[in-house]
């Protein structure tokens, strides 16, 4: 069929706006690694978009990788992530699976129960009290437990497993198999889409938390990656940094370097793992959308 | 696309016989089922404990809670917290910064993924498709830490955007310590991040739409744009109203972490929120029965403008939550 000159002029538009959208989303990014690498005082004499980095060093690399701080805040995170996300995947399966079954009595007493918390909290404060009151402030705990379950992720899963045909169990049923056994050998293996989609959400929610943690850790050593990060890029205080490295004063102009440098250890681990993840993400989407 | 689901196998016990045969009945149920019982156990105690405890413990807002005697024996006071509140200098404030916030994010934030959607559909290669698309969902998955260091950088006075504003005859200013432009920067960076991500299932929706449609919209002669309008639109409007839904019903509590991050002291008059000001009073302050009496005002407004959306969708369309 051919085109229209109505048609062209409404394509080019389309691809212009469209592309213009994608470099102002990734251009911060660009900047931000650029930046990392160039020189600080050229780059503090610098001014305007940056197309290259000016004057490579890598110095700022060296005094982040090499920083404490950054090093344990790395360490808490990858261990809030792991132990976390398995926590939540494991409880948050069981409970959905118990939910799915049919002929359960409570079982819609119970998901009332538990979609009213969707509409109604006690709030931040006796939330706080309570994390408090258990003795769980500066401890793993803190960080684990109180998001234990996402219940729109419990919703989820249970839909999941309520669209997976009856007629295996039965027959799983017939053989012997117990719940356990139905829910380990039958549902769980057909599951793997939307599991891998909970370890998706609750994964990258462990990573990028720091509210918790402010709340509930005042050790530094324990903080998570993302609240060491707080210090020096909100706060401003990448002083404390250089000082923690011996590293004299050089001013204003490596500190920018230093900002830069640590969002890009921050960033790319993100930017590593992203293109496995992203064939799970329309999925998840979906998953969550069309039958949540 | 619903939320609960009523079962017919779950109708109240004892609605037909006596409460003693009811109590058998479950006592029947909960030998039989022992293990779901069970595998609903750790679930069922973090409900228990972390939000039907936290729900108990808001009644320290009627309190004049003090730690040392604690929630149940600290002595009641009634509706003073809340009269304080509505009666302080602050409450206006907040209540007009939430919701000028949340209107122009709903304003503006709400119909941008829609509108990328729609552009995305008109898009024939699909490579292009594909890689605007991956490129626009990463900043989603960015922390709001990075991307709040982003966003104090960029607009710091020697900043990318000052070099930008300077470039088209602006002068140079900390733009993050000017109250008139928080919401701005707080609204447009939040369009930013998500704008990708909240298209994907716009095109989920979009994908569902009838070839056939547009095969007669074309032999009717209809244009592109036509099409978009008549075509495209009316088929998303149902995802359209569930998601507007949803977003109403959490008018009162979004960006908080982003708030709390970017706030400061010469920017409260615009910036600051209800929960901004519940973290502030509350955490920093420890002034814990006034701030639960604001959170629970939150949790209420909260609650209703949900279920007036609901009823509202009802109403004007067939799609509601519930």
């Amino acid at each position: 069929m051919k085109r229209s000159v109505g048609e062209i002029v409404f394509d080019t538009a389309n691809a212009i706006i469209l592309c213009a959208l994608t470099v102002a989303t990734l251009y911060p990014f660009l900047y931000v690694a650029f930046a990392s690498v160039s020189s600080p005082t050229e780059l503090s004499g610098h001014h305007g978009l940056l197309l290259a980095p000016i004057g490579i060093q890598w110095e700022a690399y060296k005094l982040v990788l090499q920083n404490p701080l950054i090093l344990s805040g790395y360490k808490n995170t990858l261990i809030y992530v792991s132990v976390g996300t398995t926590l939540n995947v494991i409880v948050t399966a069981l409970m959905a699976y118990a939910l799915s079954r049919k002929g359960v009595l409570l079982r819609n007493h119970i998901m009332m129960f538990i979609v009213f918390t969707m509409f109604f909290g006690g709030g931040l404060i006796p939330t706080y009290l309570l994390v408090k009151g258990m003795g769980m402030l500066n401890s793993i705990g803190a960080m684990v437990l109180p998001g234990l379950i996402g219940t729109m992720n419990l919703i989820i899963m249970r839909t999941y497993f309520q669209g997976i045909p009856e007629a295996l169990e039965e027959s799983a049923r017939l053989d012997g198999a117990g719940d356990w056994v139905i829910l380990f050998r039958i549902i769980l293996p057909l599951s793997m889409p939307v599991i891998s989609v909970m370890i998706l959400y609750y994964g990258v929610g462990h990573w990028n938390a720091w509210f918790n943690a402010s709340i509930y850790l005042n050790k530094s050593e324990l903080f998570p990656l993302q609240l060491v990060l707080r210090n020096i890029l909100i706060a401003n205080s990448t002083d404390d940094m250089m000082v923690t490295l011996g590293v004299n004063q050089k001013g204003q102009d490596m500190s920018e370097v230093i900002k830069y440098t640590t969002i890009m250890v921050a960033t790319v681990p993100v930017l590593i793992v992203y293109p496995f993840l992203q064939k799970y993400f329309a999925k998840g989407v979906m998953i969550g959308a069309i039958k949540g | 696309m619903e939320i609960t689901r009523k079962d017919a196998s779950a109708e109240a016990p004892g609605s037909r016989s006596s409460l003693a045969a009811g109590i058998d009945i479950l006592r029947k149920d909960l030998l039989r089922n022992k293990y779901i019982y069970l595998m609903m156990l750790p679930g069922f105690l973090y409900y228990i404990v972390f939000h039907y405890i936290p729900m108990y413990g808001a009644t320290i807002a009627f309190k004049q809670f003090t730690p040392a005697a604690g929630i149940w024996d600290s002595p009641w006071v009634g509706f003073k917290h809340f009269q304080d509140f509505f009666k302080s200098y602050y409450f206006w404030r907040i209540i007009k910064n939430t919701l000028l916030i949340n209107l122009y994010s709903l304003l503006f934030g709400f119909p941008a993924p829609i509108l990328l959607a729609l552009l995305l559909n008109e898009v024939r290669k699909m490579w292009f498709k594909k890689t605007v698309q991956t490129l626009t969902y990463l900043p989603h998955f960015v922390s709001v830490m990075i991307i709040c260091g982003l966003i104090v950088d960029f607009t710091s006075k020697n900043g990318l955007i000052n070099d930008i504003i300077v470039w088209f005859g602006g002068t140079r200013d900390n733009l993050l310590m000017k109250a008139e432009l928080f919401r701005t920067i707080f609204v447009s960076s939040g369009i930013w991040q998500e704008i990708g991500w909240g298209s994907i299932i716009y095109l989920a929706a979009l994908s569902g739409i009838d070839q056939e449609l547009y095969d007669a919209a074309n032999i009717d002669g209809a244009g592109r744009f036509r099409q978009i309008l008549s075509v495209t639109l009316p088929g998303i409007m149902p995802t359209i109203i569930i998601l507007l839904i949803l977003r109403i019903g959490h008018m009162m509590d979004v960006g908080f972490e982003k708030i709390i991050l970017l706030y400061n002291p010469s920017t409260y008059e615009t910036a600051d929120v209800i929960s901004s000001f519940v973290y502030r009073k509350g955490i920093v302050d420890a002034n814990y029965s006034y701030s639960s009496a604001i959170g629970l005002f939150n949790s209420l407004i909260n609650f209703v403008l949900l279920i007036g959306a609901n009823k509202l969708s009802k109403k004007f369309s067939d799609s509601s939550l519930w």
